[in-house]
């Protein structure tokens, strides 16, 4: 069935699909096409001939290498939890407008603009053994001896972090604010505390946001990549699947392994996807039915 | 008065976050203006000397060169594709839209390291990888899906009165483009244009699987350097990092005359304040 709005035209002439085309062959050819073409050659090793699922074997078969999803999910499952609870609290805290809110929104914007290499030498520095961190907890007589922030696990977590909270917290923002204050408002009236009208009225009103918050923050932080080198251990605690990936594709020139290492990745960033979306469609049926027994 | 507590709790979390922020970017440009600097608050010493040394001993003169060229290049090319697939898709519809929205909207949804491997790969085998035309090609992925979901709600600003009544005063086709809809999609072009050149300047995933020795963007240059850390002085990869944020901080500012920030990461449905 296809919807027509009045006045519209509906029809897909000569003009319209040659507006159509050029971008959407752009998109066919340089992301369709290696994608298939990426998982056609993930199936064709190079030692066999033939299709096979030789690659797929054998990254399961070694621990080296399927280790890599594990860690992965260590890193992006406790920074996708963490990123998007305290943006929440916070955007549902602020859903009112901000006390100077262009200057705060402009200066968060600022790690994303700024990207991933910028930050992580800045967090390299600064939270060094001799940056400043370590310096003021030392002055402070906090500390008898530096903390090791970078290079290791929470290295990572904090770049993580601190690139996608801005980011998560200013979508978050435009989300709720844009829900009618009028329903919380009744919600007051009629007598609810803060607490049920966070639980009862705004969640389900704003798990549709919540879960696309989670649902992109899961899969950034799931193709982590600088980050895990430069602020991590790349060789072990923070060897992520899409350094293995890289790996086979750029050191190892196996561009078939590799295919299947991108591959198993997509696969387990679509299984997080799944699993948000069912989580969700849980919650707004709780929330729902809870509301449904009064 | 437990309301209070929670909203000052709230804002030193973002005092913190900020003065955390600011403290990461602000020790990056000490220690590029620093002589030498070991656990002491500031540096004994100031140079400008390692400004000089990055700049010849990076080469950042032609590095900055492909990424302004790449930049440029992406920009213009993502416009151009992405304008008239906008104006379609805000004006017409058809059978398998949602689906083409889907497609169109994939590219930004995957990480770029996700079909970063196969896109690469493919530019190799057809011997474009590692080539400054590669690099445009392989950022042009996210950037013209970009352009269309940023240039379609300016259409829909648009109302279609005036380009009936254009062509109702015998206007054609080209004329209605280049009097009507062109003039007023003027400040979404600068808004799809600014954001396109900020995102490319610091994509890093995509021009780093693509570029070879001649075709390194600045961020992927400041990468290596990062890695190989040790290699050069920490004080002239940080002297490479300030080029490389003053770079991106000019191209923001430009952003930010013409940009609300949330519309950066958020759709552009809220109507104008």
């Amino acid at each position: 069935m296809r919807r027509t709005r009045a006045g519209e035209p509906s029809e897909l002439d000569l003009m319209a699909t040659a507006c159509l085309v050029p971008s959407l062959l752009y998109v066919l050819v340089m992301f369709v096409y290696p994608f298939l073409y990426g998982i056609y050659m993930s199936l064709r090793p190079a030692k066999v001939a033939g299709f096979s699922l030789a690659n797929y074997l054998t990254f399961f078969g070694d621990e080296w290498q399927y280790r890599t999803v594990w860690i992965t999910f260590n890193i992006a499952v406790p920074n996708t939890v963490v990123v998007v609870s305290v943006a929440l609290l916070l955007a549902y805290g602020m859903r009112r407008g901000i006390w100077l809110e262009r200057t705060v929104t402009t200066i968060l914007v600022l790690p994303i603009s700024l990207g991933v290499i910028l930050l992580a030498e800045g967090i390299i520095g600064f939270y060094g053994a001799r940056g400043w961190f370590n310096q003021l907890l030392l002055g402070l007589g906090l500390l008898n001896e530096p903390l090791v922030l970078t290079h290791n696990y929470i290295g990572v977590m904090l770049s993580l972090f601190m690139q996608q909270f801005p980011f998560c917290f200013l979508m978050l923002l435009g989300y709720i604010s844009g829900i009618d204050p009028s329903i919380e408002n009744s919600a007051r009236t009629l007598g609810a505390g803060p607490w049920t009208v966070f639980y009862k009225v705004m969640l389900p009103l704003m798990a549709p946001g919540i879960a696309i918050a989670f649902a992109l923050v899961f899969v950034m932080s799931f193709g982590v990549f600088p980050s895990a080198i430069l602020l991590g251990q790349p060789a072990g605690a923070t060897r992520t699947i899409a350094i293995a990936a890289y790996q086979q594709a750029f050191e190892s020139y196996d561009m078939s392994y590799a295919s299947a290492i991108a591959v198993i990745m997509g696969v387990f960033q679509m299984a997080g996807l799944v699993i948000i979306v069912l989580l969700r469609r849980r919650m707004v049926m709780a929330a729902t039915m809870g509301v449904g027994k009064r | 008065m437990r309301g209070r507590l929670w909203g000052l709790a709230l804002y030193l979390f973002v005092l913190g976050f900020i003065l955390n922020l600011l403290g990461i970017v602000s020790h990056v440009m000490v220690s590029a203006f620093a002589k030498r600097w070991f656990g002491t608050p500031l540096p004994t010493a100031f140079t400008t000397e390692w400004f000089t040394y990055a700049w010849s001993n990076f080469d950042l003169g032609r590095i900055l060169t492909v990424t302004l060229s790449v930049a440029g290049a992406v920009v213009v090319l993502a416009l151009i594709l992405g304008f008239p697939a906008a104006y379609i898709l805000a004006r017409r519809n058809f059978r398998g839209k949602p689906l083409l929205l889907l497609l169109y909207f994939l590219p930004l949804l995957i990480p770029q390291m996700t079909y970063g491997i196969p896109l690469a790969t493919t530019l190799y085998r057809y011997a474009i990888g590692g080539t400054v035309a590669g690099v445009i090609l392989a950022n042009l992925v996210p950037m013209v899906p970009l352009a269309v979901f940023i240039l379609m709600p300016f259409f829909e600003q648009i109302s279609m009165n005036l380009e009936w009544g254009a062509a109702m005063m015998g206007a054609n086709r080209f004329q209605v483009f280049r009097r009507i809809l062109l003039p007023l999609t003027v400040p979404g072009l600068l808004t799809a244009g600014v954001l396109i050149l900020v995102n490319t300047v610091s994509n890093f995933e995509l021009t780093f699987l693509v570029s070879g020795a001649g075709s390194q963007t600045l961020v992927v240059a400041l990468f290596y350097n990062v890695f190989a850390g040790g290699v050069r002085p920490v004080y002239s990869v940080d002297a490479m990092a300030v080029m490389y944020m003053t770079t991106v901080m000019l191209l923001l500012l430009l952003a930010l005359r013409f940009v609300r920030p949330t519309q950066m990461v958020f759709r552009l449905d809220q109507p104008q304040r």
